[in-house]
């Protein structure tokens, strides 16, 4: 009979966590910190990786893909349509390009205030992502070094998803 | 393998392809369709383990089965076959994955004993029939936007399991052929890395998986039992890794052992994952190493 109680309690604490961990979830996120905020911060570790992305140049051919994808992608068109997208491209440059120890300073918007009024969520975030990993892979960027920039753009989520 | 099994087992590929082909078919029209039901990232859900529980093969991961988002629901089927020198295990089940936060799973699991059942004195190919109904709760984390942080995502889950042959799981020393797994899995995905690497804790009475029921002669009670993953990305479509799932031992007539495999999972789209493993499950009843492959296909949508 024990067992059962057992049960009941394992469910009952099981379905109050994750309560209490789902408003934590929905709950709006401070920005971890004002440079976080603004963008990633760069990391001399990633030297590497951005020669791999072909440096400066790479980025720039990369980002004309990317923005491709993204006006193709049913998903994420209708962001991007009204937008300003030579203007997106050239600051998505300067930002990659910082995260990954280039010779660039960032120069755009802060990714809160950017991002803010979009009502972006998760399936968009994740659709972005796939075409940001389709156009890297049409420029031949190595799957790892893909990934050591997607790490860094991850923790941006709480900037950008707000829906 | 016996012929009519190869025969099955070819047709399995051979749907498994198909299966492949229409979903290459669907996502080539798919492309300017509205929002869908699979937005999650590509093998970030896992394949479905042997139980029905999205995971590597043997063990379960915190994450949520299917490729729904927050404010989506996924759903997949799964086909496993366990091809070992004594018996074979054929799985079969599926899943939905609510709102990236519940993970209902059904499997209906087949040991054949093969010869083994004669030597018993069961029968040749005497088999024993389990259904396992799971859940799963994810309590927090995101296995993987977390990446500026060490925190996994951690779930909580449950699988009932009933065997049909209770007369034969008592014979042999278990005290019940039905019982209950209570488990915790922490998934962490190390982007930058490439590594996914998972921890779970099971409570568990299950002799053989509850193939051979729960609780026997040496211990009846709730013990913490450790499993572990680890996956290599290699590319979206492709992973590579290996695992490890500690048994009890509960029953006095047959050791048994921890289970390990390596294995290599491939993803050409959200829709189809084939995972095929080199499993080690050790000693069964009167049988020692038990070593054989194991292949699984899953579908989803
Ligand atoms: C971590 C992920 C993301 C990063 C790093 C990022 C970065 C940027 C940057 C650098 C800009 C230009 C800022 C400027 O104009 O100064 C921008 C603008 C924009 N982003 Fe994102 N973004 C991300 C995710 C997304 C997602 C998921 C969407 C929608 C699906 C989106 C939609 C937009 C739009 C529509 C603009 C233009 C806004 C305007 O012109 O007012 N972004 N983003």
């Amino acid at each position: 009979m024990y067992k059962h109680y057992f049960q009941l309690a394992t469910l009952a604490a099981a379905v109050m966590l994750s309560q209490s961990i789902l408003a934590q979830d929905t709950a709006p996120m401070p920005p971890q910190s004002a440079a976080m905020a603004a963008s990633a911060p760069r990391d001399p570790a990633l030297k590497p990786v951005f020669d791999q992305f072909g440096g400066k140049p790479g980025l720039v051919t990369l980002m004309n893909d990317f923005m491709d994808n993204l006006m193709a992608d049913a998903r994420t068109r209708p962001y991007f349509a009204d937008s300003d997208r030579e203007h997106i491209k050239a600051e998505l440059v300067d930002q990659f390009c910082v995260i990954l120890d280039g010779p660039c300073t960032y120069t755009g918007k802060d990714m809160v205030k950017v991002h803010r009024s979009l009502g972006i969520n998760r399936a968009a975030f994740n659709a972005l992502v796939e075409d940001l990993q389709t156009a890297m892979d049409k420029n031949n960027v190595p799957f790892r070094a893909q990934n050591k920039l997607l790490a860094k753009l991850a923790p941006m989520h709480p900037a950008v998803i707000t829906r | 393998m016996r012929t009519n099994d190869k025969t099955r087992f070819a047709g399995l590929i051979g749907l498994a392809l198909g299966g492949c082909m229409l979903s290459a078919v669907a996502t080539a029209a798919g492309t300017d369709a509205g929002p869908t039901t699979s937005n999650k990232l590509l093998l970030t859900g896992g394949v479905s383990q042997l139980e029905g529980a999205a995971g590597g093969g043997l063990t379960p991961w915190a994450v949520i089965g299917g490729y729904g988002t927050r404010d989506e629901i996924g759903a997949n089927a799964f086909y496993t076959r366990v091809n070992l020198p004594d018996y074979h295990v054929d799985t079969a089940g599926a899943m939905v994955g609510l709102y990236n936060r519940v993970e209902l799973s059904f499997a209906r699991q087949r040991f054949d004993t093969e010869k083994v059942g004669a030597a018993l004195g069961l029968g040749e190919g005497f088999t024993f029939r389990q259904d396992v109904v799971g859940v799963k709760v994810r309590l927090f984390g995101d296995v993987v936007l977390d990446q500026g942080s060490w925190l996994p995502q951690v779930s909580v889950g449950a699988q009932y399991k009933k065997n049909d042959q209770d007369g034969v799981v008592r014979f042999v020393g278990a005290k019940r052929s039905q019982g209950t797994d209570y488990y915790i899995s922490a998934t962490k995905l190390f982007l930058g890395q490439s590594l996914l690497v998972d921890g779970t804790v099971r409570f568990t009475k299950a002799n053989q998986i509850g193939i051979l029921g729960f609780g026997g002669d040496l211990n009846n009670s709730y013990k913490p039992e450790f499993e572990a993953s680890v996956a290599y990305l290699l590319s979206r479509h492709w992973a590579i890794g290996a695992e490890y799932r500690q048994k009890p031992n509960n029953l006095g007539i047959a050791r048994e052992d921890d289970w390990y495999d390596a294995f290599v999972a491939w993803a050409p789209s959200k829709h189809v994952s084939l995972t095929v493993a080199y499993a080690d499950l050790g000693n069964i009843v009167i049988k020692d190493r038990q070593r054989g492959l194991y292949a699984s296909v899953q579908v989803g949508f």
